[in-house]
């Protein structure tokens, strides 16, 4: 039973935010190689750097945070309406009666498939980001092909990969507990649902920033 | 039998049950009615378990339910069925998944023996052949017997129907209520049901209790409520305009 329902929310977060989460990665690497490209338009610094400073910023902090954002409005607002829902419709009290632990039931799988499948996802938007920056700026004889190739094999550090998978799951763990809590704990109407699933991405945003900062302090210090 | 012994229940400073003491019999058709904030629903939630009085005990024949640990209170749960309000069916399993669901956590039976039982329940709601399908794909009636199938499903000992008839017209109504109290005859089952429909009172009510503002304002038999001279049920029963005018006929006014 938790197997089953575990794949369904792998399902849901994975393949159901796929388009969302590539869309906003290639447009981030896009934006992140043009406005460089602008900056370090002095001749000062070396332009491959431009490929080099899409792929670590987008390693470090745009791949996680911008795609945890997003999920955290995407998936965190339906974790919380669906248990929202389930709690006004007496569908948890149901449970507990048929002698389901709720809590376990309606949470551990939506937290396994989000710590699980999260860090994919990101992983996905940092080589699309990287992608969306050579499409910006290549084509567009902004920097050549073997520049930007070059810029983004060179410095590579090892603990920025180790560093984003870390804040990936950090996030995919705050955005589902914090979700799943706001959902479980709803009472009253429509209303009250609506106010549990805004809170639940205003709460998740908040802690995952704060917790942004941990993990670059913890990790970089 | 299940027994309330002066439960009090508060959610906050809001005191919604104030000492209820009552018996619900075995083999009846036990129901609760009163007006909406009564607190009948409150009242049959803890009688579940669902929610925990303030104090007070409820007993399951010498049981004492509110003491019992978690193995125990699992075991207890095993013969217990509930339909509820809004029926709690799950909407992405099918009627045979949300009937099997029960045996699925409770039991170690096959799966061939499941649903020899399960289509043995859809058989006795009439519901047969509709295994396969969902509860957004059939009528609120068929909901209720799905219900009704699901909370009988572990052959209860103990049925508890909360508001069974809410949402539903007359005439599935009478059929919901005759199901419900053939239920308790055949099987034994000590029932109760939650309602503030009058009809499902006087047509399988065999004991009644009435709550007022969270307080026993008169319980007996459905040949007693006629009788009765109590003004809080009279003016319960004869709620409506038409009943009342009815009643001044009935007397002679």
């Amino acid at each position: 039973m938790y197997w089953k329902e575990t794949m369904r929310q792998m399902n849901d977060i994975g393949i159901g935010s796929l388009v969302i989460v590539g869309l906003i990665a290639i447009f981030i690497g896009a934006v992140t190689a043009v406005q460089f490209a602008d900056q370090l338009s002095g001749g000062l610094i070396p332009r491959y750097y431009i490929g080099y400073i899409v792929r670590d910023i987008t390693i470090i902090e745009l791949a996680p945070t911008i795609t945890c954002l997003v999920l955290a409005g995407k998936v965190g607002s339906n974790m919380a309406s669906e248990i929202g829902g389930m709690r006004q419709k007496e569908h948890i009290d149901a449970m507990e009666l048929m002698g389901v632990n709720t809590a376990a039931y309606l949470i551990l799988p939506k937290l396994i498939a989000a710590v699980t499948i999260i860090p994919l996802l990101v992983s996905l938007a940092a080589i699309t980001s990287i992608v969306g920056g050579y499409i910006a700026s290549v084509p567009f004889g902004v920097l050549t092909d073997p520049e930007y190739v070059r810029g983004v094999r060179s410095f590579f550090e090892p603990n920025y990969v180790l560093m984003m998978y870390v804040k990936a799951m950090v996030f995919a763990f705050i955005l589902t507990t914090v979700s799943c809590y706001q959902g479980y704990y709803v009472k009253g109407g429509s209303i009250e649902l609506g106010e549990a699933s805004t809170q639940a991405v205003v709460y998740s945003d908040i802690l995952i920033l704060v917790a942004d900062l941990a993990v670059a302090v913890a990790l970089t210090g | 039998m299940i027994r309330t012994e002066n439960i009090y229940k508060s959610f906050g400073e809001t005191e919604v049950l104030k000492g209820i003491t009552t018996t619900f019999e075995q083999g009846k058709t036990n129901v609760i009615i009163g007006k909406s904030g009564a607190g009948k629903t409150v009242l049959l939630k803890l009688l579940v378990g669902l929610f925990q009085p303030t104090s007070g005990n409820v007993w399951y024949n010498d049981i004492n339910f509110n003491k019992l640990d978690k193995k125990e209170l699992r075991a207890l749960r095993m013969e217990v069925g509930m339909l509820f309000q809004g029926n709690a069916l799950f909407d992405s399993l099918t009627v045979q998944q949300n009937v099997m669901f029960p045996l699925d956590m409770f039991t170690k039976m096959t799966k061939k023996e499941k649903l020899a039982r399960v289509n043995y329940c859809l058989e006795r709601v009439t519901l047969e052949g509709s295994n396969d399908k969902y509860p957004s794909e059939i009528s609120g009636g068929m909901q209720k017997r799905v219900g009704i199938a699901r909370s009988i499903v572990l052959k209860p000992k103990y049925l508890f129907c909360d508001e069974p008839n809410s949402g539903l017209d007359p005439k599935t109504s009478i059929i919901i209520d005759k199901l419900i109290h053939d239920i308790t005859v055949e099987n034994d089952i000590t029932t109760v049901i939650n309602t503030h429909d009058m009809n499902s009172v006087m047509e399988i009510g065999d004991t009644i209790v009435l709550l007022n503002l969270g307080k026993v304002a008169w319980q007996g038999t459905k040949e007693e409520v006629l009788e009765s001279t109590n003004e809080t049920l009279q003016d319960f029963i004869f709620a409506s305009p038409f009943l009342q005018k009815l009643r001044k006929s009935a007397l002679g006014g």
